[in-house]
């Protein structure tokens, strides 16, 4: 049978599935002495990291030349539904990503969980293992039955880590929303695989791909998916679920979520949009750019004006996903015009980003747990300082702080040059709006980079630089070995991606040639060149940018100590005459977002407190709020709950009347079929 | 690829960094004259490098290393920019290494390490200049990358030599209605990067106003020396952008023979006569405009730079 030499002979699909088995195997190892921090955290979580390493290994296998698709039926799932998974070039990718930044998170989360942190260290491993799991079943998946599983289980293994501290109501409210909408979007996914099977009833991908909608179911198929995967992506309007449940999980667990679980909606998106559905009209592209480009900006400049460093961090991911969305959109405009080169262009773009963004966001927020640990603060108003007490964070934080902001010669640069240079080649498409409203996207986008700049430095500045703005900052220590080395490892690659962008753009060939049809690259330029589309149009070469910016620094640095001398005398900052200078007088978070708030005033919700100059005890306060949450949800709550008030009747309580409910829904069932 | 194209390679980043303080000088001396003072030397910048570079580095005793390394990152990345700018001629190795959006992209990096080394010493003055620098930076830099774009977009690339060599080709004069909004543009993005009227001054301390000078209070000796050659290097480098973009003329295009390249660089200083005097002249009618107008003028040089970006798609293509 197909399935036992599937899983017999050793190919990188049944490595996987073994591989995923041990994480489970690890979780439930857990269990076993689940109080005892020393086991769990020293022994089960290292080899999770190495698990995940093997999966990041298998995934790469799966990005070589030669692979060739595999699939499998698991001797699992109902007996006329078995389970059916499948490796190919795209599910690789995310599979590398999955554990590349699985295994940098898992280390730091060795060093990271500590005795007597809300649940039990066993129980929290075992969920954290099964969401690692959950999230490498979703993209194995080859049947929508299997996918729904994984996706749910990933659902409610997340939302038990989010809600650890379970003791902190505002964490379970946090944990509530978080759980609504992941099934709302649950709901909408199911319904998207209800029309993609096109009337075959058959699950697996394999007759979606093969099955022929109508053009407008079709185009229903779409909107649902894009609806489901988005409000799992975080896309606006769906995003109010994720700055509330990033910053109250674990900052191990908010890295996962943000930098992994993320990437599983899009790479949703991806499979149901350029794999399952056949081209579509190019409004699904425009669709998807305009939302991403919304989502972007929004992201953008309510990162800005955040003053909770968790907060700050999940707005960002807001803003990222928004241009993975926007880039997603580009590839199916070009798609449906059949230019694939730059489908292609704008899809790599895409995929470097989504690693790229798993790489410094999950250093960025296990960073921000380090800084939790040492200090017990996560409000930006108390924090200040750290570099100096937490060097080896400091500077970690910074490559992740560089590389999120978008400068050269980091990752982050990389992916949203090729998402600019996708967007500065489609005047050549044949539709003259699309000419014309597309270029101007690029203007978003750079408008959103500059943002993200600001953004991180006030991040990184207001926490590691300046004067601590509490004297128990100076007792910070800095993170352990493990932690360091989780850290490390995310930094390592936010630079290398920036050296060799090329080597990125190759592995993702293979992805795009699956699902476009071309790669980009096509020059014959030297291998350390970076040619999208032709070398006469746009080159970039990360290796020599380093080198070059290495070789003047260094250079000035000797000429100037050749030439002249190194003496240096320590004294107190200029105050200005003006002796009674304390750290207050730094700007705040708030401060600092000011601008921000003063220029996109009509963005946000405020609620500002002004006294007047007699006031004898003044009070200033300003609360920002997201309007959707007023605008949208709300109102939508209120609603239900008026339709549930008046339907209420229906739940007397008494046993009898259910089960006449249950009878009379039987027959009319029966009815039906009939 | 002969040698002479990677000695010119050299030569003229070394050039732009030994001709940058004299642009500044210049500037500052038309500025002098058109106010009816009396100016100081041309030479005063580099009699200025040479002071600080002799005295002792004073620096904040909680300091750390961010504040110490700044300077000189902030120096590499104006000198690798001025590498890679089209000023005298087109045969750069290094512009395929970078392009303009990776040249905007080093003018970010250099800015946000400014910003960065401000808020490093805590006090006061540091992070206003820094949260100012980085209002400034957000609005200018999107503003600057779509003046670029509506010229990336008429000769279909985005390496600057590749603009420059196509406008000098063609066999005819064109006037590109989109670059007179991109033009507009981009001299209000240049004022705001430069910290020149009306947004900044670079000839004042008053709190208030000051943006540049904000970040910079902390500095003193070599430090001081290499943010304001940098300072000064990056607004040549901005003209020399301006040049390649819109007046091309004089820049060599095919190969680097030396007699061409003398007289290129002849035509260099012209431009940049004029540009500096321009400048001054501009600086001198201008007010100050108060701070919380500042987003406004920059947003508008955003939106005229978009604007130019629409009308090359709706008129020229």
């Amino acid at each position: 049978m197909a399935t036992v030499s599937a899983l017999a002979t050793v190919t990188p699909l049944a490595v996987l599935l073994y591989l995923i088995a041990a994480w489970l195997l690890v979780g439930v190892l857990g269990l076993v002495q689940s109080n005892r921090i020393g086991w769990v955290a020293r022994i089960l979580f290292p080899l999770g990291a190495l698990v995940a390493l093997g999966v990041a290994g298998m995934g790469a296998l799966a990005l070589t030349a030669d692979f060739t698709a595999q699939s499998a039926l698991l001797p699992l799932g109902l007996p006329d539904l078995p389970f059916h998974v499948r490796l190919d070039a795209l599910s690789g990718f995310f599979l590398l990503l999955l554990g590349s930044a699985g295994a940098g998170i898992s280390i730091f989360a060795a060093g990271y969980f500590r005795q007597g942190e809300g649940t039990a260290p066993g129980l929290l491993c075992l969920q954290y293992h099964v969401f690692l799991a959950s999230m490498a079943m979703v993209i194995l998946a080859d049947d929508a039955y299997l996918f729904m599983v994984a996706w749910e289980t990933m659902a409610l293994s997340s939302y038990f880590l989010v809600t650890t501290q379970h003791r902190l109501p505002e964490i379970r409210r946090a944990g509530f929303l978080y759980l609504l909408m992941a099934h709302v979007g649950a709901l909408t996914l199911l319904l998207c695989f209800g029309v993609l099977h096109g009337g075959s009833w058959q699950m697996t991908f394999d007759a979606m791909r093969g099955a022929t909608l109508a053009p407008a179911w079709a185009s229903v198929a779409f909107v649902l998916a894009l609806f489901g995967f988005g409000a799992k992506a975080g896309m606006v309007p769906l995003h109010v679920w994720l700055p509330e449940a990033h910053p109250a999980a674990p900052s191990p667990v908010s890295a996962m979520m943000s930098a992994l679980m993320l990437k599983t909606a899009i790479y949703g998106l991806l499979r149901v949009s350029l794999d399952l559905l056949h081209v579509g009209p190019w409004w699904w592209g425009l669709l998807t750019l305009g939302l991403g480009l919304g989502t972007a900006l929004y992201g953008a400049i309510f990162a800005a004006v955040q003053t909770d460093m968790k907060r700050l961090l999940a707005y960002s991911s807001i803003e990222n996903i928004g241009l993975i969305l926007a880039g997603i959109g580009l590839a199916l405009v070009c798609r449906s015009f059949d230019m694939r080169l730059l489908a292609a262009l704008a899809l790599a773009a895409v995929l470097i980003h989504a690693f790229n963004h798993a790489l410094f966001k999950s250093l960025l927020f296990l960073a921000t747990g380090s800084v939790m640990h040492a200090t017990g603060e996560r409000s930006l108003g108390k924090l200040g300082g750290l570099i100096r007490r937490m060097p080896w964070v400091a500077m970690l934080a910074l490559i992740g702080s560089l590389a999120i902001a978008g400068l050269p010669p980091l990752n982050g640069f990389v992916s949203e040059w090729l998402l600019l240079q996708a967007f500065l080649q489609t005047p050549h498409i044949p539709h003259a709006f699309l000419n014309m409203i597309v270029p101007l996207g690029a203007a978003i986008v750079s408008l959103t980079a500059a943002l993200a700049g600001y953004v991180m430095v006030k991040f990184y500045g207001v926490i590691f630089l300046g004067q601590p703005r509490e004297p128990a900052l100076r007792e910070a220590h800095d993170a352990g070995a493990l932690e360091r080395l989780g850290l490390i490892w995310l930094a390592l690659g936010c630079v290398l991606i920036g050296i060799f962008p090329q080597v990125a753009l190759d592995v993702v060939g293979r992805v795009t040639l699956s699902l476009v049809g071309t790669t980009v690259q096509h020059g014959q330029s030297a291998w350390w060149m970076t040619t999208p589309v032709a070398s006469n149009r746009a080159s970039y070469s990360g290796l020599w940018l380093w080198l070059g910016l290495l070789l003047v620094i260094g250079a000035t640095f000797v000429l100037v100590r050749l030439f002249h001398h190194g003496r240096l005398r320590r004294t107190p900052p200029w105050d200005c005459g003006y002796p009674w200078q304390t750290p207050r007088m730094q700007d705040t978070a708030e401060g600092f977002g000011q601008p921000i708030r003063h220029l996109f005033g009509p963005v946000f919700r405020q609620q500002r407190e002004l006294p007047l100059p007699s006031d004898p005890q003044p009070r200033y306060s300003v609360l920002i709020s997201d309007r959707f949450w007023h605008a949208l949800y709300l109102p939508l709550a209120r609603l239900t709950r008026r339709i549930a008030d008046s339907l209420a009747f229906l739940q007397g309580g008494r046993l009898s009347i259910y089960l006449l409910y249950s009878f009379v829904t039987l027959i009319f069932l029966l009815v039906c079929v009939q | 690829m002969n040698m002479a194209v990677y000695v010119w390679q050299i030569g003229g980043c070394l050039l732009a960094i030994a001709l940058a303080p004299l642009f500044a000088g210049w500037v500052t001396q038309c500025r002098a004259w058109l106010q009816n003072r009396s100016a100081p030397s041309l030479w005063q910048p580099y009699r200025m490098l040479r002071k600080l570079l002799h005295k002792d580095a004073a620096v904040a005793t909680h300091a750390s290393p961010l504040f110490r390394s700044a300077p000189y990152v902030v120096f590499a990345t104006m000198a690798l920019a001025a590498a890679i700018i089209p000023s005298v001629t087109t045969e750069l190795p290094l512009a395929r290494v970078a392009d303009a959006i990776a040249l905007v992209g080093l003018f970010a990096t250099g800015r946000v390490f400014m910003a960065l080394a401000a808020m490093d010493v805590g006090t006061a003055f540091g992070t206003l200049g820094a949260r100012r620098e980085m209002m400034i930076g957000f609005l200018t830099e999107p503003a600057l990358l779509m003046v670029l774009f509506s010229a990336f977009l008429m000769f279909g690339s985005t390496a600057l030599p590749a603009i420059v060599e196509g406008t000098l080709t063609a066999h005819q004069f064109v006037l590109h209605p989109s670059l007179a909004f991109a033009g507009v543009a981009f001299v209000m993005v240049l004022l705001a990067e430069n910290a020149r009227l009306p947004i900044d001054n670079p000839s004042t301390h008053l709190e208030l106003t000051m943006i540049h000078e904000a970040m910079v209070l902390e500095y003193s000796a070599r430090h001081l020396a290499l943010i304001e050659w940098a300072s000064w290097l990056k607004l040549f480098n901005y003209a020399c952008i301006g040049f390649a973009v819109f007046m091309p003329w004089g820049i060599v295009v095919d190969g680097a023979d030396p007699r061409r390249l003398v007289l290129a660089i002849a035509a260099l200083l012209l431009k940049l006569v004029i540009a500096g005097a321009a400048l001054a002249l501009f600086e001198t009618v201008s007010a100050k405009l108060r701070l919380f107008r500042a987003p406004e003028f920059l947003t508008m040089a955003f939106l005229l730079a978009v604007l130019g970006l629409l009308v090359h798609l709706l008129l020229e293509v």
